[in-house]
């Protein structure tokens, strides 16, 4: 019995362990439960607990079990299973009951049957009459059941058994005998009986209330938390809706119970972590959902460590938070394992990109490396024998020569000049990049630099600038440096400044500075650069002195001379003891000499476009300009003020640049030079002399400090100035046709000047094409004027001269087409400067209103050889007509102001009539009054005009026949269609 | 670097051109303009495509504000503006946005002012599009002129036709 109920009390314990457990365990955690109680017990008695570890309060417990629906839903099982086991327990104390009656039945009925017998045998007389006592009611079903059978075979056994003869005296001892030893029977079933009974008692009485069960069980769950908990590093604790501890079961405790409960982290700990916990609680509390985070702290306690801390929260019955439980394992080495993997990982990638890096800076080294040097030999090899063909054509050019032949080896110098140009730019920048750039060291006069680099731009100004050059008193009048090398960065400077300035000035400033504090560490190094020599470039230069050398004896326009040499002298001390570093290292070269450094600052300023200032960082960069516009709008490499930069740092100073966007920019370059006391009297063999030479030490040039070259007086200083003003004059002046014709004349007048005009008009028939290389047709000019000075040539220029001067009817249209274009779009004017000569080609006239067909339509032409006017609309076009005679015109159809049929119209009306009536009418203002064409004008031959239309329509064709058109092309206009339209209408 | 990738450069720049062609992006008469381009005039093509873009955005700008201008949208004006887009754009190959300029055309002539806007989305879509492929394209080039710039061609052949 006791067994039974053992297993009975472990199968439930079952069921109520698992309730102990949380509710969101995982089978793998459920596992653990279906240990069979036997061994576990076993197991348990192996275990030893330590109880200290889990403090718990009590009272606390209790609150949680009567008001958490957890708490309640244990309590309601603890109780079912008691009361199951209790119902259990009474049904079966009610089967005992019911055999023990049942025993006690058939003991009562024995007794009735031995009564009975006794009645019948007494009552042998009276009948078969039973007195039962009513009041017995255990009798009372007697009468109706079975039993009785039973008990009459034991009465008929027991009868069977005596032996005797009835009525006998051995009959009624055989009878009392028997009847003794069924008593004795029923006694001993009694004994056993109440000895049953008495053991059920017992086992009653056994059997434990309900509270030690609960306890019992509640022990066991707590053993088995503890064996499971024993050596794991985990902290499980309960907190209040205040985060107060209530619970708390940690194995390593290192504080006393009665110093976390009650209290919260913060009241506990200190440090870092501290609070995060606390705020994570405090989170979960307040979201009611778990959640789990790593925390790592820092405390006086227990150092720094590492925690994953799960928080749930604990809800009442009505579904508030009241607290929340925490479960939290230390995981400092897991996260420092982590830590370090990462790292690791980390640092791989880190040097794996360093790697790569390194790997592809290296190709790209090597690369560049390759290419520079392939760059240096390339450009020193085309070079050579590039110099050796500009030389001969030089050497060509002075030989006798027609017009034409002239003209052509003008244009191969020039080109093979700026061929060399580019090359000799690219070779210096190599150079100096790869550092094997020499410095010359020789005496130069920078009064006369500036004054040569102006001169020699102001003999290929295009515009109407004024060059000025200011150089201050105290500037030495000579100093030691490398001549080319300035003379290169100025004139690349002063080129530049021309270059994006349109009108105003040029100039060049010199003055003595201090010295930058911040270039003084370079200064040994450039010392030591300077005592190299090299000259790779005298070429070039005494080329360009020798162009210069001609053009002075004929101007002077300096003033400021005459400064006082002692005065200068005293300067130059004064910037000796200022700076009171003497260059020793030159001692050695110079020992003749005794020598300081002077600092000398240099602008270069102008009136021009100026720079953006987002562009000023790339300015200085290889193959960079300003801006994508202005690489197309003015040309040029982009090299320039590289080079220039380089120079300028490798001579030991800095290049800067200050702009503000259409006033003008500056671009200033400060550079250390040597200056030698006894400047006047040496004589050195070099640039210098090869200068004083041409000069024939012109005393108060070598003082001048202020040059100036004003555009209106250049034309009158020398020949080549003043025809480039007169070219230049018909587009600024040339608005009134009438005024800037008979001022054009007035300058032919002059010999020296038409000679220069003649040249120049030709010259750009020849150019037209290269209209955009400025640059270049600047050289071509320069050359070719100077070799025209140098030959003397008036005799052969002076007839042709003449011829040019006796057809004024030409330069006559080609200025009225230039004060036309001017006034109509300034765009176009560059253009029609170049009108195509009346002798030879046909003149084609395009109107045209859209930028992009006009640049196509003209190229195209261009490259089939034919120069083109363009108007922009019909009323235009009808003035153009006016103007000129063209021999084809492609006529848009669509455009503003007047559209291509009304222009063809008007145009078809003046060649019958031969008066302009109708496009007065029209509204069309004419360049010349009608009634001065009119008389001399019979009807016209007939001009193809030739449409082009965006949509080949066949009633737009229709339109353009109807209003005099000879055919039409269609949009876009391609080489095929020109070609054709050009065969049919163009005269060969 | 320099010069060395020119065939690379080369490579990417036909590649480029042939995904374009292929997209109807551009037609023959971009390779008309290409045609232009020569010593005299390296940057022709991307001068002139600056040209038209400048003008290009100027045009969409305007029928933009035209289109907004809900009352009284001037259609006459955007037709004038449309026939400048197409032609400019049919002289540059630009070929889808000029068809989108005839659609845009045809749509401002029935005054069909959502069809215009749907239109002009279209239209600036392409442009984009074009205006993006188009700078890719020149970037390239430049690229490769700059590289070629470092292998000067033999002398003689700059001395032949300095004029172009």
């Amino acid at each position: 019995m006791g067994c039974a109920i053992e297993t009975d009390e472990s199968d439930e314990m079952d069921i109520v362990l698992s309730s102990m457990w949380p509710e969101d365990m995982n089978e793998a955690g459920r596992q653990f439960n279906i240990e069979r109680p036997g061994m576990d017990k076993d197991m348990l008695e192996e275990v030893t607990i330590k109880r200290e570890p889990d403090i718990v309060d009590f009272k606390r417990l209790i609150e949680l079990a009567n008001y958490t629906d957890k708490g309640n839903w244990q309590l309601a099982n603890l109780v079912r299973n008691w009361e199951y086991k209790q119902e259990n327990a009474v049904r079966l104390l009610r089967e005992e009951l019911d055999t023990l009656s049942k025993q006690q039945r058939e003991v009562e009925l024995k007794k009735l049957e031995i009564l009975e017998e006794h009645r019948f045998e007494r009552d042998g007389y009276g009948g078969n009459k039973r007195p039962i006592s009513i009041l017995d009611e255990n009798l009372k079903y007697l009468y109706q059941d079975a039993p009785r059978r039973k008990h009459d075979s034991v009465l008929q056994d027991e009868k069977i058994s005596i032996n005797a003869e009835y009525d006998s005296v051995v009959y009624w001892k055989q009878q009392a005998m028997n009847l003794e030893k069924l008593l004795e029977a029923s006694l001993r079933r009694e004994q056993v009986l109440i000895r049953k009974l008495q053991e059920s008692i017992e086992n009653l009485e056994k059997q434990s209330t309900p509270v030690e069960e609960l306890s019992q069980v509640l022990n066991r769950a707590d053993n088995f938390l503890h064996f499971v908990l024993q050596n794991a590093p985990v902290v499980i604790g309960h907190q209040d809706k205040e985060l107060r501890y209530r619970f708390i079961f940690n194995h390593f405790p290192s504080l006393r119970e009665e110093d976390i409960i009650g209290k919260t982290d913060v009241e506990i700990f200190t440090g870092s972590g501290v609070k995060e916990s606390q705020d994570f609680k405090q989170e979960v509390l307040e979201k009611g959902l778990p959640a789990k985070r790593e925390i790592t702290f820092e405390t006086e306690l227990f150092g720094s460590k590492t925690f994953l801390i799960y928080v749930e929260p604990v809800f009442s019955k009505a579904g508030e938070t009241i607290g929340v439980n925490y479960m939290g394992m230390e995981v400092t080495d897991q996260v420092r394992k982590r830590e370090k993997m990462a790292k690791i990982r980390e640092e791989m990638a880190v040097q794996k990109a360093k790697e790569t890096e390194l790997t592809k800076t290296i190709h790209i080294t090597e690369e560049s490396m390759r290419a520079k040097e392939m760059l240096a030999t390339m450009s020193h090899e085309i070079r050579s024998p590039l110099s050796g063909v500009v030389s001969m054509a030089e050497i060509l050019s002075n030989t006798k020569l027609d017009k034409e032949q002239r003209q052509q080896v003008n244009v191969m110098i020039s080109s093979g000049d700026l061929v060399l140009r580019i090359i000799n730019d690219i070779l210096d920048l190599s150079k100096v990049e790869s550092g094997v750039m020499k410095l010359e060291a020789a005496k130069f006069r920078p009064r006369e630099v500036v004054k040569h680099v102006l001169q020699t731009a102001a003999a290929s100004l295009q515009k109407l600038l004024t060059l000025e050059g200011n150089i201050a008193d105290d500037v030495p009048v000579e100093v030691i440096g490398d001549v080319l090398r300035i003379r290169q960065i100025l004139t690349n400077l002063v080129s530049n400044a021309i270059k994006f300035t349109h009108k105003g000035k040029v100039g060049i400033k010199l003055y003595v500075v201090p010295e930058p504090p911040n270039l003084s560490k370079q200064k040994s190094w450039k010392a030591s650069a300077d005592q190299s020599t090299d000259s790779p470039n005298t070429r070039k230069d005494s080329s360009m002195s020798r162009r210069t050398g001609d053009q002075r004896g004929s101007h002077g326009c300096c003033e400021g001379e005459g400064v006082d040499d002692n005065n200068e002298l005293k300067n130059t001390l004064n910037d000796q003891d200022r700076d009171g570093t003497p260059m020793e290292e030159d001692e050695a070269s110079h020992s003749n000499t005794q020598e300081s450094v002077v600092w000398i600052r240099c602008d270069v300023y102008d009136t021009g476009i100026g720079i953006p200032e987002h562009a000023i960082p790339t300015l200085f960069k290889k193959y960079t300009q300003a801006g994508a516009d202005t690489a197309r709008k003015y040309g040029g490499t982009g090299l320039g003020l590289a080079i220039c930069k380089q120079l300028v740092e490798l001579m030991g100073g800095q290049l800067t640049v200050s702009s503000v966007e259409n006033k003008g920019s500056t671009f200033t370059f400060i550079l250390p030079y040597k200056v030698s006391s006894i400047s006047e009297s040496s004589d050195d063999p070099d640039e210098l002399s090869d200068m004083d030479s041409q000069e024939v030490s012109d005393d108060e040039d070598l003082h001048a400090g202020v040059f100036q070259f004003q555009p209106r007086t250049l034309g009158l200083l020398s020949s080549q100035s003043s025809g480039r003003i007169q070219k230049l004059l018909p587009i600024t002046y040339g608005f009134d046709p009438s005024q800037s014709f008979n001022g054009l004349l007035e300058d032919s007048s002059s010999p020296s000047s038409s000679i220069t005009y003649k040249e120049i008009s030709s010259e750009e028939d020849t150019h037209s094409a290269a209209v955009d290389t400025s640059s270049e047709v600047e050289v071509s000019m320069s050359q070719s004027l100077c070799s025209a000075n140098l030959d003397s040539a008036e005799n052969n220029e002076q007839p042709h001269c003449s011829n040019e001067i006796s057809k004024p009817s030409v330069s006559q249209e080609r200025c009225r087409t230039q004060a036309q274009t001017d006034g109509s779009s300034e765009c176009y004017s560059r253009e029609s400067n170049e009108a195509p000569k009346a002798e030879v080609k046909p003149k084609i006239l395009l109107v045209e209103d859209n930028k992009i067909n006009v640049i196509v339509t003209k190229s195209m032409m261009k490259q089939l050889g034919h120069d083109i006017d363009v108007v922009n609309n019909g009323a235009e076009a009808v003035c153009a007509v006016q103007c000129k005679d063209y021999d084809l015109i492609l006529m848009d159809v669509c455009m503003p102001v007047m559209d291509g049929l009304q222009a063809t119209r008007l145009i078809r009306s003046f060649e019958e009539t031969g008066s302009w009536d109708d496009a007065v009418k029209a509204g069309v203002e004419l360049q010349l009054a009608p009634q001065h064409s009119s008389p001399n004008l019979l009807p016209r031959k007939r001009t193809p005009i030739i449409a082009m239309t965006a949509n080949a329509l066949s009633e737009s064709a229709d339109d353009c026949y109807a209003n005099g058109m000879d055919s039409f092309v269609s949009k876009p206009v391609n080489f095929q269609n020109l070609k054709q339209c050009l065969q049919q209408y163009v005269p060969q | 670097m320099l010069g060395l990738s020119l065939d690379q450069l080369r490579a990417d720049m036909n590649r480029l051109l042939a995904i374009l062609f292929h997209q109807g992006v551009l037609d023959e008469q971009f390779l008309q303009l290409q045609q232009l381009q020569d010593e005299s005039s390296p940057n022709f093509v991307s001068e002139v495509v600056n040209i038209y873009f400048h003008e290009s955005e100027k045009l969409l700008r305007n029928l933009r504000a035209l289109l907004v201008d809900r009352e009284l949208s001037d259609y006459k004006k955007m037709g004038i503006h449309l026939n400048q887009l197409m032609g400019s754009s049919s002289s540059i190959g630009a070929q889808r946005v000029r068809n989108v300029c005839i659609a845009f055309r045809a749509a401002s002539d029935h005054n069909n002012r959502p069809g215009c806007l749907r239109a002009l989305e279209l239209l600036e879509y392409e442009y984009c599009y074009l205006k993006n492929k188009l700078h890719e394209l020149f970037q390239i080039e430049q690229q490769r002129m700059l590289a070629a710039a470092v292998r000067y061609p033999a002398p003689q052949q700059h001395l032949n036709n300095p004029q172009g």
